[in-house]
């Protein structure tokens, strides 16, 4: 058996549909037992993503869509933002693909706010890749305690 | 046609916004009352909303946020032009009815010790809701 479970949500890089994958994040956090706190939290750090991802691809005329991929473990939930949704210029792609630049990737993600901030700031672990469009990898642990009483739960 | 308009035309009817922002001018004095979510979705209701207000010199301006529901970076981008504009004709911005995670929202991102804040201690209740 897998060790974890693997839910993916496909919308349309459209800002009515960010809500819409923040609110199914939302639920799956609370199946694994994370505090409220640390579910908004999430919320907000996976609406930057995803909110990112659609302001790239906004003005693109066939919009494109994003793919949220979210892996369930009994103490984790990592979450994957991937923005495909834009057409490459072959030549232009293949000058950004390559050596894994921070500073680029920071650069990127930064224009217009405090995106990648909270992103960094409320997730435990952050990675962006930029290549074929952006990803982003994000995880956060449950709270030990939580997990305790979870297995607690289960068990009995 | 604003940015706004052709968004609405593009929205109207179509997708029900989970944001509500009702002004009161007096002289020098603005009160703003918002509640909801704001996100990527919204954000633009709120920034059209605050951008129509006319700037006076000296204005006093309180955004109530006790009903926000949801907050992430498009709508402390629009409250911190907002907060930029006033400040820029010698006004001046409150904050009030913050919950702790909003207080906490404005705190991680440095804007706590810029802005004036007023949390609120009444019990929280404000829950996302589908």
């Amino acid at each position: 058996m897998k060790p974890f479970d693997y839910v993916e949500i496909r919308v349309p890089a459209k800002p009515q549909y960010v809500g819409v994958a923040r609110l199914t994040i939302s639920g799956l956090a609370s199946r694994i037992g994370f505090t409220y706190d640390d579910i908004e939290d999430l919320k907000i750090a996976s609406s930057e993503a995803i909110t990112n991802a659609v302001q790239h691809a906004y003005n693109e005329a066939d919009g494109g869509e994003i793919v949220v991929g979210c892996a369930l473990y009994p103490d984790k939930i990592e979450i994957m933002v991937a923005d495909h949704g834009k057409s490459f210029n072959f030549e232009e792609t293949k000058e950004k693909v390559g050596p894994y630049n921070e500073q680029q990737e920071v650069q990127f993600l930064r224009e217009g706010g405090l995106g990648l901030y909270l992103i960094e700031t409320l997730m435990d672990e952050v990675k962006v890749h930029h290549q074929e469009g952006v990803t982003v990898f994000m995880t956060k642990y449950v709270e030990e305690k939580r997990v305790e009483d979870n297995v607690e739960n289960i068990s009995s | 046609m604003s940015e706004y308009k052709k968004w609405k035309k593009f929205m109207n009817g179509v997708y029900l916004m989970n944001i509500e922002v009702v002004l009161k001018e007096e002289e020098n004095f603005l009160k703003a009352f918002i509640g909801g979510e704001i996100d990527v979705l919204t954000a633009p209701i709120l920034r059209e909303k605050l951008t129509s207000v006319q700037l006076k010199e000296g204005m006093h301006a309180e955004l109530n946020l006790s009903d926000v529901s949801y907050m992430d970076s498009t709508g402390l981008g629009v409250i911190v032009a907002f907060f930029k504009n006033i400040n820029a004709k010698n006004g001046h911005v409150k904050l009030t009815g913050l919950s702790a995670r909003l207080k906490r929202l404005f705190d991680i991102t440095g804007l706590g010790e810029i802005m004036d804040i007023e949390t609120d201690v009444k019990v929280e209740k404000n829950y996302e809701t589908i």
